[in-house]
This record gives structure tokens, sequence and C-alpha cells, in this order.
């Protein structure tokens, strides 16, 4: 595994223009990993790249949340997926702080709303559209919820807002939420065996995607403002009467001090890009095909060089 | 003994007359609120009343942190500790950092451990040490393992360090003993998430928080066995060494220390456990290793995986609970004058030879120096399917739909509603006589102050509903461990093997249990319960079994005499014997609980741990620390009480010295 990382590194090296890049620090860039697979393998896969053209990287397993406060202060160098939905509110309030910087966002795009496993559809076919969920809710309906449909929505701490929405729509739905994403996927697994229909909250790009085939709900299309504008969206008199953006970004964020201390890696930072193809495809290498994240980044990186290597010239 | 009975003959009627006037107060004010008599500031504190404690705290932290320079002092340290489990770091796993000679082959460090093991305690001990690493090694997982050893490596002898020198002015200074007492015990009951986030503040995310958290987790029970042992020294083996003309640190290093070995070293087996127990919670602030994987393994619904690290973790913790428990019981080694050197240390010599020898052959042997994921024996596929076909049993699928759909919707349920629904003042009055009748006065008062603070904090029904998942929780364990600790204390074999089931369950990362429990029960207060019940048994079972075994054979014999019959002598002779014993378990059973509600916040819950696990993701020092002081105050309350219960019953009987 070693030697084909150093062969991937001499591999690149030869390939690159050396003269091309002003003198970077030799202090490790820290690249911070989470606990969702697309995100582990990115980061290996942005480390590898960086490492090819001779810095010297190290990860460190961080909160998903918690990571904005360190990358803040210069624990932590980058953050290679800031999602709008998730993590928007925590990187603005860092932004506001002062001490990190919006490096671009990725081609992907990403969306978290109400999801549900393919096998749900049988017994409820109107779906996606959420008057047709509505309309089956007692399909949903679990021993605690009475005739009322179950929605498992996200951990607290991510301010989905699902009972506003159930609420703003009138919906005969009762939110309860999960207490961590494994949380979630236990509740889909567990469904999965006798095909028995729930709706959850879900996002995408995503490992989900893979092992359980499945849709979001169509909720009635966002507007800008449907947060803080009672009148934007089907019901007048209340917020949160809309879907999520269906086209939320992914951003890259970097330590502030980076440019300075470590130039040519931030212009590669700065160009890095994926699209949620690559990005389904790396979190497939370790969800399904079982590999180490820097197996599959190794993998990856092979398999894509057309992609990338624009990226370190 | 004669007039400590006159004394109490009187009291405890007064005491139990004024706590059953208390209750009865407290339903009066509970029945003025079902009538709806009750103003609504007395049924839950007004909003307005509660002080702003988390942002004095927020204030107070600052201050110290920015003002009087913790915080660069605390990053200095950072810097130091970094160094060293950088060098750890490069060792274990070989990390590219100095002294870049890293990493040591798997099997120089397996075949070094094996002859310590062999040293410490013969063949069996050997085997077991050699399982657990060539396990690890070829499920695939040595280097994650030992990203984790490279920082408890460093934790658990910093905490030795520090626990063993603060346990020694301990007792050396009353005065110190006194002031530390109370933070040992509120350090022992704080969530653990309340150590996390200063520690990520304070000493940077990553290992080097890791450590710290680690560290300061395992110091209490060291602290407390140091000053036990050293306060049990007998006073002869002093005079001896007065005799000798010791100096005072002469005395300390040559006297005390080694008569206080077997305590010291049982401070030590717990340093190791406690350090293992953080593994997977340090996860949180950067800990690599085992911990990190296992949460990520489990962010993407691998079953099979994450039960496999929680077996590595098992054995190694194992592993390391038996080393270091027959270092307790080994005594020093002596030869005779004139036996040579290479003799005297040849468990040394062996385990450097074989050291030596497997760097050597890991040079031309690549499998002997490292193990790739592709050549590993991990089964964690077929686990997951064995797992989802447990979990899809009819019959275990019809059980669990009936407890779901009974035990939920009709007891636990409408049981937390009514909890919810008492007024606080009532709520107050309720524990307070509790802590009246068991324990005494001072216990009520403490009592009394405590849950008003919790009252005052402004987390009140959280609070509640985390009293609510921990009363039932550990009802549910009594039901059910009791039974089956006293049928299996009829036998040694049986009691053997059940306490080794107990070690296991004990060691077994708790948050592997949270998803099975979800996949049984859902997203429900039952999984929640299910989850704290796993843990809340085992002190039950371990304690209720250690008492009932040591009822003394001549009371057992005397029993049998009289001709009680077998339930007899269960009910009337060992029962009320093993009772406080069994109360201590019960005890254990209730901080195990409040430990582990705060790690089912995972699930999906309501209470204080749901908080707390929020403000992780945070800087709110302020609301972390007054959440996690709500958790403690409750459970320090029923240490308190339950402990006094126990030592008087145990005087009572005779039962201690």
């Amino acid at each position: 595994m070693k030697r084909s990382t150093t062969a991937l590194a001499a591999g690149i090296l030869a390939a690159l223009p050396l003269a091309a890049f002003a003198e970077d620090s030799s202090d490790p860039i820290v690249i911070p990993i989470h606990n969702w697979s697309s995100q582990i393998v990115m980061s290996n896969v942005v480390g590898q790249i960086l490492e090819g053209v001779g810095n010297n990287v190290e990860y460190v397993t961080t909160d998903s949340q918690a990571v904005y406060e360190s990358v803040r202060l210069g624990d932590v160098t980058m953050e290679l997926e800031v999602w709008e939905g998730a993590f928007g509110a925590s990187f603005r309030a860092a932004m506001e702080k002062g001490g990190i910087v919006d490096v671009g966002d990725h081609n992907a795009v990403t969306r978290e709303d109400w999801w549900y496993p393919m096998w749900t559809k049988d017994a409820c076919p109107g779906l996606p559209s959420w008057e047709a969920l509505n309309d089956c809710a007692a399909v949903f309906a679990t021993a605690e919820t009475g005739d009322k449909g179950r929605y498992l929505d996200g951990p607290v701490d991510w301010l989905k807002h699902g009972k506003e929405r159930v609420e703003a729509l009138d919906m005969d739905f009762v939110v309860i939420n999960a207490g961590s994403a494994a949380a979630l996927w236990a509740e889909i697994g567990a469904a999965e065996a006798d095909k028995k229909p729930v709706v959850v909250f879900n996002w995408t790009p995503n490992f989900a995607e893979a092992v359980w085939p499945g849709e979001f709900v169509e909720f009635p299309q966002w507007v800008d403002g449907c947060d803080k504008d009672p009148s934007v969206g089907p019901n007048p008199d209340a917020l949160y009467d809309c879907g999520n953006p269906a086209k939320g970004y992914l951003k890259k964020a970097a330590w502030e001090g980076m440019e300075a201390k470590w130039p040519a890696a931030y212009s590669v930072l700065e160009k890095i890009s994926f699209t949620n193809p690559q990005i389904a495809e790396m979190a497939k290498f370790v969800d399904v095909d079982e590999m180490e994240p820097e197996e599959a980044a190794e993998e990856w990186l092979a398999a894509n060089k057309d992609v990338w290597e624009s990226w370190t010239k | 003994m004669a007039d400590t009975t006159a004394i109490s003959a009187n009291p405890p009627m007064s005491r139990s007359r004024l706590a059953s006037l208390l209750v009865g107060l407290a339903i009066l004010v509970t029945a003025l609120q079902y009538l709806g008599f009750l103003p609504a500031a007395l049924h839950r504190l007004p909003e307005a009343l509660v002080p702003d404690f988390a942002r004095y705290l927020d204030a107070f932290f600052n201050f110290v942190k920015d003002d009087l320079g913790l915080f660069a002092l605390t990053r200095w340290l950072t810097g130091l500790l970094q160094t060293v489990l950088d060098t750890t770091a490069n060792l274990l796993f070989g990390k590219r950092r100095w002294p870049n000679l890293g990493p040591i082959p798997w099997t120089a460090i397996a075949a070094s451990m094996a002859v310590l093991g062999y040293y410490l305690g013969g063949w069996k001990m050997a085997a077991l040490v050699a399982v657990t690493f060539c396990w690890t090694a070829l499920v695939g997982q040595w280097k994650i393992a030992m990203q984790t050893m490279s920082v408890l490596v460093v934790a658990a002898p910093t905490a030795f360090i520090i626990g063993l020198s603060l346990g020694v002015a301990a007792w050396k200074s009353p005065a110190f003993n006194r002031a530390l007492k109370p933070v040992l015990s509120v350090l022992q009951t704080l969530p653990f998430f309340t150590y996390l986030l200063p520690a990520v503040i304070f000493f940077k995310v990553g290992p080097t928080a890791g450590a710290v958290a680690t560290t300061i987790y395992a110091i209490p029970p060291m602290i407390l066995m140091t000053t036990l042992g050293l306060q049990k020294v007998s006073p002869e083996v002093v005079e001896a060494g007065h005799m000798s003309g010791c100096t005072k640190l002469q005395l300390l290093r040559h006297v005390y220390l080694p008569s206080a070995r077997t305590e010291i070293l049982v401070g030590v087996n717990q340093v190791i456990m406690l350090c293992l127990a953080m593994v997977v919670l340090t996860a949180f602030i950067g800990m690599p290793g085992l911990g990190a994987k296992l949460l990520a393994m489990m962010g993407s619904f691998k079953l099979g995986r994450s039960f496999e690290i929680g077996v590595t973790i098992v054995l190694l913790a194992v592993t390391l609970d038996r080393m270091s428990k027959a270092w307790v019981v080994k005594q020093p080694e002596h030869f005779e004058r004139g036996t040579p050197w290479w003799k005297r240390h040849i468990a040394l010599l062996l385990g450097l030879g074989a050291f030596v020898v497997f760097c050597i052959v890991a040079q031309f042997i690549e499998v002997a120096s490292e193990i790739g994921r592709k050549q590993s024996l991990s089964v964690g596929k077929e686990l997951d399917t064995g797992i989802k076909w447990f979990l899809n049993i009819e019959w275990v699928k019809a059980t669990t739909g009936f407890l779901r759909a009974f035990v939920n919707v009709q007891i636990l349920i409408p049981f937390r509603n009514f909890m919810l629904s008492i007024p606080t003042p009532a709520f107050i009055l309720l524990i307070t006589a509790f802590a009246l009748w068991l324990g005494g006065r001072r216990q009520a008062i403490t009592a009394l102050i405590f849950f008003s603070l919790v009252a005052l904090s402004g987390w009140w029904d959280r609070s509640v509903i985390t009293l609510y998942s921990v009363i039932s929780a550990v009802s549910i364990a009594m039901l059910l461990g009791l039974p089956i600790a006293i049928l299996a204390a009829r036998t040694e074999k049986w009691s053997q093997r059940l306490l080794l089931v107990c070690d296991t369950a004990q060691t077994f990362p708790s948050f592997v249990y949270l998803i099975p429990a979800i996949m049984l029960f859902g997203i429900t207060d039952i999984a929640v319960i299910f989850s704290i019940l796993i843990f809340a048994m085992v002190p039950l079972i371990r304690y209720t079994i250690e008492g009932l075994r040591t009822v003394p054979p001549e009371v057992i014999e005397a029993a049998e005499m009289s001709g009680a019959t077998r339930m007899q002598k269960l009910v009337n002779v060992e029962l009320p014997l093993a009772l406080p014993t069994m109360a201590v378990g019960f005890n254990q059973a209730i901080m195990f609980a409040f430990f582990m509600v705060i790690i089912a916040a995972f699930i999906g819950t309501q209470d204080l741990g749901q908080e707390l696990q929020r403000t992780l993701a945070g800087t709110d020092l302020g609301k972390n620390f007054v959440l996690g002081i709500c958790v403690s105050l409750m459970a320090l309350t029923f240490d308190l009480t339950i402990l006094k219960w126990s030592s008087d019953r145990k005087k009572m009987l005779g039962l201690e010295e």
C-alpha cells in the first residue's frame, strides 16, 4: 500500500512542471475527517493530491459541526464538505467570528429533505407528491403515533424544521427526532426486511442511495424567503411551508492563514471541484466494495487522472 | 453498642414519620395541581426566575481562559503533549515524525507482549495475549488499534502519576483530602460530554484532546485507591522504617508505597479500564483509532464491522485487565545470592529477544510486518447478514412488537407523563423524603439542596425525563437481573460464567448496542431503556453474586440445622445479609444508568443528553457545564443516600470491622 502511494507520488511529481510553485511550508496540512464515507474518501483523495505536489498531510477525526471552530483557530487547515443545509449555520457563524475563508463551491449540489425507500411506493402509489403522502399517512403509523403517520426527522441540532412544516402544511404526521445519522439508518434497515413503508430525513450525495434506492418527497417548491416571510409559499400565515432547496451548495472552506503558509496547496484547493456522480463513486468504493478509505482514494485517483491532473497545474 | 441503640431507637421513628409527612405534603401539592388549584409558579419555576447560570459561567470561563492566560498555558502544554504523542504514534503506527523508526512490526509487539503475559501469569495469560493481538492483526485492525494505543500509552501513565501524587498528598494532608473528596465525587458522576468540550477548546481537537479527556476521566479511582492503601499500612511496618533511620522521602518510597502495593495496583487496573472505556467517546473530539472507525462504521450502517471493532476493544480490555490483575497477585520474586544476572532477568531477555527476532523477520516477510485490509479475515458482511437474520425471526419480531405496543404505550409513556405532571416542589419533597428515609437528615438536606439547584438551572423537565429513563431502566434491570444472579449464585461454576458475561458486557462499547436496540424497538423510549438496561444489569448481578457468596458459612449452617427450607434460607438468612452489598450494586447500577442515558441521546431522546450532545457541536462551555452539573447533582443524591444506607446496614449486621 505504501509502495503504491510512493509510486503515485513519483508519477505526479514527474508529470509536473516543478518550478511553477512558490515554496509551501513543510508543516503538515491538517485535513479533518468526519463520520460519513464520501467525506472521508474525498479528504483522502485531496490529501493524496496535495502529498503528490509535495505537501505534508495529516488527517484528524473531528465532529462535523465543531470543526468550524477548529478551522477558525488554525488547528485544522481546511474543510472539504460544507453542506448548505447541514452546516451552513455553523459555517456562517464561524465566518462572522473570523479566521475562516470561503474557497468556492464544488460542482456538486446537495439536497436534504423527506425521503422514502422505493418499497414504500407499493403501499402509497401516489408518491412522490406530498399531498399523496399525506393521504396515506395511516400507512406510516406506529404503536406510539396512533392513526397519524410518523416522520423520522434528523437530530434536533440539524435544525430541519420538520415539526414546523407539518403544522404549516397541516399534515397528519407526528415528527420524531432521531439522535444520530446511525439511528436513521437503523430504522430504514429494520423496515427493509418486511418492506415496511417509512418516511425519513435523508440527503444526497449519500451512501444510502446505493444501499436503499429511494426518492425525495416533492413538497411545494422552495422559494427564497420561505423560512423568513410567512406570505411566501402555499400557506400565507406560516413559515417553512416549502420543501428544502433542491440545489444546495457544497462548499470548500479553509483557515485564513492557509493561503500565506501553503500558497501552492491553496491554489490547488481553489480549483478542486467534484460532481455528484464522482462523490457517489467515492462513497461506493467504501460502502459497497468494502475498501479502506486510503485504498478507495488511490483507486479513484488512478481511475480519474483526467479529472484531477489539471487542478495541480 | 448499648448507647448507640438507645440513641437510634428514637430518631428512626421520627425520621420515618417526617418522611411520610413530606410524602403526604407532596401528594397534596400534586393533587392540587390535578384539581387545577395550584398556581403555575408552583408547578414549574417561572422562566423569569431562572438565573442565567450559563452566561455567568461563560463569562467566568472566558475570564480564566483569556485574561488569566489559562489558554496560553494549556496550548503550551498541548505542544509538549503533541511531541510525546507524535513519538508514540511514530513507533506504533508509523506517523512521519521523530524518531522515524516505526511502525514496529505487529509480530514483534505481539511476541514481546506474550512474553510479558507469561511472566505475569503463566502460559494461560501468554495465550490470551497472543490470541488478542493476533485477532486484532488478522481482522485488519492492527493499525487503528495502534492509533488508539499510541494515545493510551501516554494517557494511562500520566493518569497514574497524577493520581498517585494527588493520592499521596491527600493522605498527608487531611485538609487537602477534605477539599478533594467532593471534587472527585463530582468528577465521577459528571457526564463525559462535559469533559469533551473543554478538552477541545483548551487542548486542540485531535489526539491531544483525547489524551487529556481520557487522563482526567481515569484519575479519580487512582487517587482514591492510593489514599486507601496508604491509610491501611500497619504501624509496625512504619515503626520498622523509622528504626532503620529512613528520611521522610525514603519512608514513602521504601515503606509506605511498597506496603500499599496491592491497592495501588488495583488503582492501576481501574485506570486501564477507564482509559479503554473512553476509547469510543473521545472519538468525538478527534481521538483516532478504534473509536473513530467504530463511529464511521455505524454512520454507514455496517453492523458487522462495528461489532468486530467492539470485539477487539473487549479483547484488549479483558487482556489488559487480566494482566494487571495478575500483576496485583504476583509477589516480587527473590533470588538466591549469586544467581547470574541473565537468570534473574530471563523474562526481560526473552521478551527483548523475541522483539528483535521479529523485527528482523519482518524485514523479509511482509505479512509479519503489516497485514492490510485485503489479506484480513474480516467477516463483517457475514455478521451483518447474521444480525439482520436474527432481527427478522418471527418470534423476535412478535416479542418486540408486543413490548412496543404494551410496555411502551401502556406503561412507560404514561409513567413519563405522570412524572412530568408532578409539580417541581412536590418532586423535590419526594426525593428529600426518600433520602431521609434511607439515609438520614444530612442526606435529606443534601437532596433538597441538590434538586433545588437542578430546578434553578432551568432544565427541570429534561432532568425529570433523564431521571425517568434511569428509574425505569434500573427497575427493569432489577426484575431481570436479581433472579438470574440468585440462581447463578447457587453454584461456583455458574457464578464464574455469569461474571465473565458481565465483564464482557461492561467493556463492550455501548455504542454498538444502540443500533440493534433501534432495529428492535424503533426510536422509542423502550429502545433507550433497553440499551441502558444491559449496562445497568452488570453491577446488579455482580454485587448480588458477591453478596450471596460471601454470606458467612456458619450462619448458613445454623439455618440449615434449624431446618430451614431452601427458600426460607434464601429469604430469611442469605438475602438480608447480602442486602448491603447488593445495595452497593444497586447504587452502581444507577450510576451506570446515568452514564448510559447520556449516550442514548444518539438514539433520540428529549432529555439532558440530547442538549449535551447539541452543545458538543458548538462552543457553549457554560451551557455544557450547567447540563453536566444537573446530571451530576441527581446522580450524587442517589449515591450519597444509598451508600449511607448500605454502610449503616452493614454496621448493624456486624459485617464490617
